[in-house]
């Protein structure tokens, strides 16, 4: 079995349902990221496996044991994890204590515990911070505090809920490091939320899409990001063009997507008549002035409609019978000399694209 | 005026040369609201704790009929002492009418309730946050509980002040169950009660003295708790 296993785990606040039949298995050692927008579960999925809150139904095994049952079990479990709050607070007394209590409470020698929190406040870079009164750290000294008390009693399984949200950039950087290190050395089980993708794709081994209360997608990086489940998860993770059509044609594993009265070759095994989404990430969207700049099996001409310059990077929009968001960088459009209206040619691969059943 | 003046100047000799009776009064006067202060807070503590931390119907009214005890006539407490303990109450067989005992009893009855209602609110102060992240620490319920309750300790002094200040001011129940016996249950006020009625001003005006400068050091101690 695997370390941790939810079943059929239901979560009901105010005759809402928030959480709905959630299957989750991690095993020894995975960093599991949970992502989604905000409202959709994420906090009362990882409060409900941290063993803060009770699931309303469903059961929940924690290295093979059943602990929706008596509490002297979950406390047990609970000595074996740690979990970080999205706003973390500190007990009104200095760093140092804050960090020793979870130590205290295990009974463990006042030698020991020195020794122990010394060096976690080291690895967080607050070692030089240990006699001052917690409350008055800013938000970013806060969190690893919290991060240092979490890990000083050695969890097995460490719970972060969204460890880095509204942090510097410096804090952020240490956490990460500080995560890095558990991963690398002592091979914590971490199980965290964000909504922070590039964060998610930095740390995870495998990740859990949660929309609307339902677990709907988990996988690998690339399994999220570039073959996503359905629409919801499409959209969240980034990819703009979500084009609706049909498939007419279907060829050793070529199919043809008619939309209104342009056709677009994909990669897949779907069935003829078979009503469909094809999902293009702007990134691989080539655009040029000529026709045949390439190898690609999609070539559209196009007019520009909008032009969006963010940073280095232009997000153009074009029509070539149906609206396509491509992005190219500042260099590429003072090249293809774009402007609005003006006319070229969009291509993009059939294996570059993914189709959904709707 | 002269009068006045007399009585204030002997009341200072009577303070600064420590007088037999001044010391004995003012000792048994603080020995007094100090013990029920401490009884009141081994009760208050724990059953302020329970009430805040336990959910059960009725929650809310029973925190408003404490509320509603802060301000009960110390009168009334020795009445209902008094009709407790006298020889015929339910409770005479301890024989403890017009001891210090009872007048510790009374007090803790007079200020529990406004000591319960603080280290309630003192515990409602308490950011939620602090009992779950302790829990997720890896306290058990109790090590929880405690952490909360030390998250709150200016609060809960705070309440403990309050109550013995009440406790050392009150009169009406001091010498109804007390009986303001010299040497045995005389305290500042009911010392001070007894000494004006009989013209001792001196005497009086020493003792009040007395007790308005305690009753300063208690606020002097409150207002560096609260802000704390």
């Amino acid at each position: 079995m695997a370390f941790l296993k939810t079943v059929g785990i239901c979560q009901v606040f105010e005759r809402k349902d928030i959480l709905n039949n959630i299957d989750l298995e991690i095993d020894k050692g995975e960093v599991f990221t949970l992502i989604g927008p905000t409202g959709a579960g994420k906090t009362t999925l990882i409060r409900i496996l941290a063993l803060l809150d009770k699931p309303y139904t469903g059961r929940y095994y924690f290295d093979g044991t059943d602990l929706t049952g008596p509490q002297s079990l979950q406390f047990e479990a609970r000595r074996r994890t740690a979990y970080v709050q999205q706003r973390p607070i500190v007990f009104a007394m200095n760093v140092f204590d804050n960090v020793a209590c979870g130590l205290k409470w295990r009974h463990i020698q006042s030698a020991v515990i020195k020794r122990r929190v010394d060096k976690v406040l080291e690895l967080v870079g607050m070692a030089d911070y240990w006699n001052r009164t917690a409350k008055t750290l800013s938000g970013g000294e806060i969190q690893r505090v919290a991060i240092a008390r979490a890990i000083v009693t050695e969890p097995e399984v460490l719970f972060l809920d969204e460890p880095t949200a509204n942090m510097d950039p410096v804090s952020t950087a240490k956490i990460e490091k500080v995560l890095e290190l558990l991963i690398s050395e002592r091979k914590t089980t971490i199980i965290m939320t964000t909504h922070n993708m590039s964060q998610g794709q930095r740390l995870a081994s495998r990740l859990g899409v949660i929309i609307s209360g339902k677990l709907i997608q988990t996988g690998g990086i690339d399994d999220i990001f570039i073959y996503p489940q359905n629409k919801e998860v499409a959209e969240f993770v980034g990819v703009e063009n979500i084009l609706k059509g049909e498939v007419v044609k279907k060829d050793n594993g070529l199919v043809s997507v008619q939309l209104n009265n342009q056709y677009v070759y994909s990669v897949s095994e779907v069935e003829t008549g078979q009503r469909v989404y094809v999902l293009i990430r702007p990134e691989n969207i080539v655009f040029s002035s000529s026709q045949n700049a390439g190898s690609s099996r999609n070539v559209f001409k196009c007019r520009v409609t909008r032009i969006n310059t963010i940073g280095s990077l232009v997000r153009i929009e074009v029509d070539c019978g149906f609206t396509l968001l491509g992005v190219v960088t500042t260099d590429a459009a003072r090249e293809l000399n774009i402007s609005l209206g003006k006319e070229m040619y969009a291509s993009f691969k059939a294996t570059s694209t993914h189709v959904i059943k709707i | 005026m002269n009068e006045f003046v007399q009585g204030f100047a002997t009341a200072f000799r009577l303070i600064i040369t420590l007088d037999p009776q001044v010391v004995d009064i003012t000792w048994r006067t603080l020995a007094i609201a100090l013990s029920s202060s401490l009884i009141a807070t081994m009760i208050c503590l724990p059953l302020g704790s329970l009430i805040h931390f336990k959910r059960f119907p009725g929650k809310r009214i029973l925190i408003n009929i404490i509320q509603t005890f802060y301000s009960i006539p110390t009168v009334v407490v020795g009445l209902f002492v008094f009709l407790l303990f006298s020889r015929i109450g339910p409770l005479g067989f301890f024989n403890i009418m017009f001891t210090p005992s009872i007048m510790v009893i009374g007090q803790v009855i007079l200020i529990s309730p406004i000591m319960l209602g603080l280290v309630i609110s003192a515990l409602s102060g308490v950011d939620k946050g602090v009992f779950e992240t302790a829990f997720s620490m890896g306290a058990s319920r109790v090590q929880a509980t405690v952490q909360v309750i030390r998250e709150a300790r200016y609060a809960i002094l705070s309440a403990m002040t309050m109550g013995f200040g009440r406790a050392i001011s009150e009169v009406g129940l001091a010498l109804m169950v007390g009986g303001n016996i010299r040497g045995f249950t005389r305290v500042i006020t009911t010392a001070i009660s007894l000494e004006t009625s009989r013209g001792d001003v001196e005497l009086s005006i020493a003792l009040g003295i007395i007790l308005i400068f305690l009753a300063l050091i208690i606020n002097v101690v409150l207002n560096r708790l609260q802000q704390r």
